[in-house]
């Protein structure tokens, strides 16, 4: 599963001029300020918007050639879309609305893969409901259904959360983790919510001014400073891979495995073995030069030092990576070991006397597990 | 009960069946011009909706002029339509179906216009993601959703065909049994020494129609209301 894109086109305020590959399936955010150009982006994947020049190809698809001439409808183009204003189909039933893109392929999906879908969706009591009648949240979940069962090739999410109240967000992001997790189909999700992307991203492709400033993986991106005129909105931090060990119900805690360490947080009500994305913002990050005894933060992880970057203003960004091992910092780089990131003061920084390949402790203040908060 | 004479019964029916036809025959049309003008982006678009307004602006008798002209059997037009299809339009109540179909024509599309621009455009490109064609999306999205409004126009037309005289006199004359309608039969009565009471019950059964047929619409866009939201 692969997807290129290299795009340009003239709009009212800028150029946009977006270039960007995704070689692997699982969800890839296109992240970015309001106005950037993310939803002419996949207008222009859908075929809605034609570009002034460049190529849009999933898999060996072509979708568009500026060069070859190759500009392929809309309805051949085998993209599911959800928008984010849900577009439902007013006048006819959900069932109706589920199926009408179904109804018209004819690569159509296993009736045991649709039912599973319609399972994972849980929307059998709204079956013959009109859209009307339905609340956001159940929109949304039949506009995610309808284009689902219309097998594509690629999904394209438009801010699908955006028009959702919080408690209909998160009523609506487990469905977009089973997808990425059951589902092989590449998923293209725009947004400007950062925790949205902590939780549901593995790659991420950040958009600004119509231009692609980076690309890469969710947990190597979120982590890049330099990416700091957007860290207004971007909460610079850390977005971690972890396995969820053993529970303890009683002490109301979880245990949790990541990188060789071990991390508590407050009970998830999940099984053993379930993976879950931790994110870690800079600002909750302490640094210790000896392991604090009597704190009330339960995270404390052994890290090696491996750059301190200025920031502007007075805080610097330290980036550190998991264990104290003598090869610490290049197993970092080589075998994807966990980094952490912290935001300290200047100050703190000359007092501490920090530099790189110092073995210092990272005090974890509070933990994001799938989107929500866990203080300490 | 007072009951009605056989020549206004047949003024009556006559009124019903040239509007009822006039009506059905200009409904397709309206249909497409509405389509076109509310989705449509060509050139002439905004010719296309002048002519369509025409007969709003233009007094009737000038449109029953206009088909005079046009159509009747010394016309080349109006001729070649004879000949060819047996096709004759003056003096015959076909004539008059035409000239109502053609006055109340913009009402129609007006109204099938107004309920294609309420609907939201995304709606098309969803449709069009999800491999629905052109004619596809005419028949799955456009037709059902202007279903209101080509109700509402088709009553409002059936009502303005019903009174109209001015085309219809011009093009057509008052001739019983074939083109005179109600208003004629009303005009013709009036016009009769003595006939008072004659135009006066005509005047009430006219009244009555309209009466029913703003109640049928307004039951018929409740309905379709209530379907909407249920």
């Amino acid at each position: 599963m692969s997807i290129g894109v290299n795009v340009e086109r003239s709009l009212k305020t800028f150029r946009l001029s977006a270039e960007f590959n995704i070689p692997e399936p699982g969800i890839t955010a296109l992240f970015g300020p309001s106005g950037s150009g993310k939803t002419t982006l996949v207008n222009m994947i859908a075929g809605l918007v034609r570009p002034d020049r460049g190529h849009i190809q999933i898999n060996d698809h072509v979708l568009f050639e500026h060069s070859r001439g190759i500009n392929l409808p809309v309805r051949k183009r085998r993209v599911g879309c959800v928008f984010q204003d849900n577009r439902l189909f007013p006048h006819k039933s959900v069932r109706d609305n589920l199926f009408y893109g179904a109804r018209r392929n004819p690569h159509k999906l296993p009736q045991d893969e649709q039912q599973a879908i319609l399972e994972m969706l849980d929307i059998w009591d709204l079956m013959d409901r009109r859209p009307n009648l339905l609340s956001g949240g159940e929109k949304q979940r039949v506009a995610l259904g309808r284009a689902l069962l219309s097998n594509p090739d690629v999904l394209l999410l438009d801010e699908p959360l955006s028009a959702l109240d919080h408690a209909r967000k998160q009523e609506i992001l487990p469905y977009l983790e089973w997808l990425r997790d059951h589902r092989k189909i590449p998923i293209l999700y725009v947004t400007h919510a950062i925790d949205e992307v902590a939780r549901l991203a593995d790659h991420m492709v950040i958009i600004d001014q119509g231009k692609t400033l980076a690309t890469g993986s969710v947990f190597e991106m979120l982590g890049r400073t330099d990416l700091a005129p957007l860290a207004g909105r971007f909460d610079a931090g850390t977005v971690l891979a972890a396995r969820i060990v053993s529970r303890d119900p009683k002490a109301e805690v979880s245990f949790l495995e990541c990188g060789g360490q071990r991390l508590v947080v407050p009970y998830l009500g999940r099984p053993k073995s379930d993976r879950v994305r931790l994110h870690i913002r800079a600002r909750d990050v302490m640094i210790a030069r000896t392991p604090p005894h009597d704190i009330s933060a339960n995270n404390i992880i052994p890290v090696t030092v491996t750059k301190i970057s200025d920031e502007p203003g007075d805080t610097i960004d330290v980036t550190m990576c998991f264990g104290q091992d003598a090869d610490a910092t290049l197993l970092a780089e080589t075998s994807g070991r966990p980094k952490i990131h912290a935001r300290i003061t200047k100050w703190s920084g000359s007092r501490l006397k920090l530099q790189p390949h110092q073995k210092v402790f990272a005090v974890i203040k509070s933990v994001t597990v799938n989107g929500q908060l866990r203080d300490r | 009960m007072i009951s009605l004479t056989p020549a206004e019964i047949e003024a009556l029916l006559l009124s019903l069946r040239i509007s009822g036809v006039a009506v059905a025959c200009a409904l397709p049309f309206a249909i497409i011009v509405a389509t076109a003008l509310a989705l449509g982006r060509f050139p002439g678009r905004f010719i296309l909706d002048a002519i369509v307004h025409l007969p709003l602006i233009l007094p009737p008798v000038v449109m029953g002029y206009l088909l005079l002209v046009a159509l009747g059997t010394r016309a080349p037009l109006g001729a070649w339509l004879y000949e060819t299809f047996d096709l004759r339009f003056v003096f015959s109540w076909t004539g008059a179906a035409l000239a109502s179909a053609i006055v109340s024509f913009p009402f129609q599309v007006r109204a099938i216009r107004l309920s294609l621009e309420n609907v939201n455009p995304g709606l098309y490109q969803a449709a069009e993601t999800l491999g629905a064609g052109p004619i596809d999306r005419f028949f799955s999205l456009t037709l059902p959703l202007a279903l209101p409004g080509i109700i509402a126009g088709a009553i409002t037309a059936f009502a303005a065909s019903l009174g109209e005289f001015g085309a219809i006199i011009t093009f057509v004359s008052n001739i019983p049994g074939e083109t005179r309608t109600l208003p004629l039969a009303i005009y013709t009565a009036i016009q009769t020494p003595g006939g008072e009471l004659a135009a006066a019950r005509l005047a009430a059964l006219s009244i009555g129609l309209a009466f029913a047929g703003l109640l049928l619409s307004e039951l018929a866009l409740r309905r379709i209301r209530k379907r909407a939201a249920s």
